[in-house]
């Protein structure tokens, strides 16, 4: 069991012939990922890959049954490929793009939660690992073990530090979701914890966030009350100040509620494990779990 | 990227908002000169002197009254090549380049003047756009907010449908307009979201917006930021960003495709990603340190963004030791490991010690590749290890 993409997971490239594209695609099939296809508009007909190419998202889907879709289609365009995909029935739609201009997301996340059986994760983010089973992502897949504990993240290279402390400590990962940096995020924190807290192989849950927003803030509350797993959390940022972007468009404090500090007070108060230093999110992710016993 | 009121109010007017009048002016001559068109093309009995930078100040520091244009002068003389505190300059302040010479608009008449106030953003919680609104104009709306929550109203706007005009007719109420005020109100409003959507605007700010004498709705003051990441559409505005706003070595970074944001600590720091940057600068302090600064270095550490990354942190004299932090994925790190022997020899005399850490795709002979150069570099693997190389490195 995994939550999101496994081995049957049929992935469609958006932007499959571009150079982002065609790397990780290339990756994803190494990785033993099924990828049946991309799409490029102007170059439907041609082989990619050894995958057939689509002009568009509909006409991929009728002939390769593909139910998820990655995107790495550049910002100005990523929105507009984010509707297609929910339009032609896509499932789970990954956007890996970052730079999305924010109007943009707002409308491509509304019109994607207008759609039954419809979910969005990203943009800005790394993508969905189930290890062993399927990559849809950028990440490294050699870091990974098929395992227990879930990750639920707003960064890249820092989810890869956590999944290698998980490894290293003897553990594996039952499914990775990058939920993204931008301001807009297509699933949030708590519903990523959510889909791994339902799902009978995860025993443990790492949440790692970062300064901006109410994300976490909110996955913690429920976790409190609904929470059946240990979860371990850290909240990147501590010593970022005030009104300035840390490099992803959503880690900014705005406010008193969304610095480190005010997030990880309220994650300590609702029973989650947090950690002050990122080297220990392994570690503690260990104790938690022998505990637990 | 931020807007100058004068900029703002600029925009505004190209979408139809009434907006009060007045001149730009780098020098006094210009600010006396700009006086008296003003004075002809308005009429206004008295002048405001209002100062251009960046952030939020107190109004009385930044807003000057001249009741003619002696006054203008004296006003304009004083402000100009003032430093201005703002919460986002931190201690050392904003010079003041330039002033923005206004009209005069609470001039009493059939009705009293009254002061509102409007805003427009983005709201992260919903994912929605959001008017917020309130009686209470001319004031800092966090106090407001603070002290009074009942009086500062919420209109979020539907992603489907868009602004309607419904929307504006519920803040005019709420705002307890009346006859003619009502309907400029709704105009202006409605006007006001136009602009925001149309120029990817992440925030417009106005406060006061103002009922004139006469029933006219119209904004005194005017603050704008727009996306960062839409720029690219409005090359109009991109033209008006102003450099001399900006931290001088954040916008060389940017120059070299570098993420860098300037603090004020120690310890600088070289990482790839933005989240395990914000990550290793709370490893420094943890160590005892504190981060210099936020560099990203993206996806691919190459020898020549390691080296730019170097120059950039160290211009800074307050910087002690450099704790460099990869995670090879895709890049791998011996690449990276010999990027930053050879920009260390590139460079000649680095002063400060620098620990690198590399960890993922072989990281192992990474740590060879620094431990076997013969440079002042220690290398780590472990996370924990860099964090105990810096406390070390400090303790020195």
């Amino acid at each position: 069991m995994s939550v999101l993409v496994n081995k049957d997971s049929r992935v469609l490239v958006q932007g499959f012939t571009g150079t982002e594209g065609s790397f990780h695609a290339e990756q994803m099939i190494a990785y033993g990922t099924q990828v049946v296809g991309g799409v490029t508009p102007g170059k439907g007909g041609m082989m990619h890959l050894d995958r057939p190419v689509f002009n568009t998202v509909a006409a991929a889907v009728a002939a390769t049954q593909a139910n998820v879709s990655i995107i790495f289609v550049p910002p100005a365009f990523a929105a507009d490929a984010i509707v297609e995909a929910a339009e032609a029935g896509i499932a789970l739609i990954i956007c890996i793009t970052e730079g999305i201009p924010v109007q943009d997301m707002i409308k491509a996340k509304a019109y994607v939660k207008s759609r039954p059986n419809c979910r969005l994760i990203g943009p800005n983010c790394p993508g969905v690992i189930t290890p062993g089973e399927a990559k849809v992502g950028i990440m490294p897949g050699f870091i990974h073990r098929p395992g227990t504990i879930g990750i639920v993240s707003r960064s890249g290279t820092l989810t890869y530090e956590a999944v290698n402390q998980v490894t290293k400590a003897g553990y594996g990962q039952s499914t990775c979701i990058g939920v993204g940096g931008d301001p807009v995020n297509g699933t949030t924190t708590l519903e990523a914890i959510q889909l791994l807290m339902a799902d009978p192989n995860t025993e443990g849950i790492i949440m790692i966030g970062e300064i901006g927003g109410s994300m976490e803030a909110n996955a913690a509350y429920w976790i409190k009350e609904h929470g059946t797993k240990p979860v371990v959390g850290f909240i990147a940022g501590q010593t970022a100040p005030k009104g300035k972007r840390m490099g992803h468009a959503g880690a900014i404090v705005g406010g008193a509620d969304d610095t480190a500090e005010a997030k990880m007070k309220i994650m300590r108060e609702c029973g989650i494990y947090v950690v002050d230093s990122p080297a220990f999110i392994g570690r503690t992710m260990a104790e938690a779990l022998q505990k637990r016993g | 990227m931020n807007l100058h009121e004068y900029q703002a109010k600029e925009v505004m007017s190209r979408f139809g908002i009434p907006v009060q009048r007045g001149k730009l002016a780098y020098t006094v001559e210009e600010a006396i000169t700009g006086a008296k068109q003003l004075q002809v093309e308005t009429n206004t009995p008295i002048f405001i002197v209002k100062a251009q930078v960046h952030g939020r100040t107190r109004q009385r520091r930044r807003h000057q009254i001249g009741k003619n244009i002696d006054e203008v002068r004296e006003k304009a003389q004083a402000m100009l090549g003032m430093t201005l505190v703002t919460k986002q300059t931190g201690e050392e302040g904003k010079l003041v380049s330039k002033v923005y010479i206004a009209e005069d608009m609470y001039i009493e008449g059939k009705s009293k003047p009254k002061e509102f106030y409007l805003s427009i953003l983005f709201d992260r919680s919903t994912s929605q756009n959001c008017i917020i609104y309130s009686t209470e104009g001319g004031m800092d709306i966090e106090e407001v907010a603070h002290e009074t929550p009942h009086l500062v109203h919420k209109e979020w706007i539907s992603p489907i449908t868009g602004f309607m005009p419904y929307n504006a007719r519920k803040i005019a109420t709420n705002l307890g307009l009346s006859g003619e005020a009502f309907k400029s109100c709704t105009k202006f409003v409605a006007n006001l979201y136009n602009a925001y959507v149309t120029t990817d605007a992440s925030m417009i700010e106005v406060n006061p917006m103002l009922k004139t004498a006469d029933d006219r709705i119209v904004a005194v003051d005017g603050k704008m930021s727009i996306d960062d990441s839409a720029l690219f559409r409005h090359p109009d505005l991109l033209a008006m960003r102003d450099l001399s706003e900006e931290n001088p070595t954040e916008v060389e970074a940017g120059r070299s495709n570098l993420n860098f944001v300037k603090l004020d600590g120690n310890v600088g720091c070289m990482v790839n990603g933005a989240g395990l940057a914000m990550a290793t600068m709370d490893i420094i302090k943890l160590a005892g340190g504190a981060p210099a600064n936020f560099l990203d270095v993206g996806g691919t550490a190459s020898a020549e963004t390691v080296e730019a990354g170097f120059r950039i942190i160290l211009k800074d004299p307050n910087v002690k030791a450099i704790l460099v932090n990869i995670f090879g994925g895709i890049v791998r790190c011996d690449r990276v490991a010999n990027g930053i022997v050879e920009a260390y020899q590139q460079m000649g005399n680095i002063k400060v010690p620098i620990i690198v850490r590399l960890q993922g795709t072989n990281a192992e002979l990474a740590k060879k590749i620094i431990d076997e150069s013969g440079l002042e570099v220690h290398s780590a693997i472990l996370l924990s290890e860099a964090a105990d190389k810096v406390q070390q490195v400090l303790a020195h």
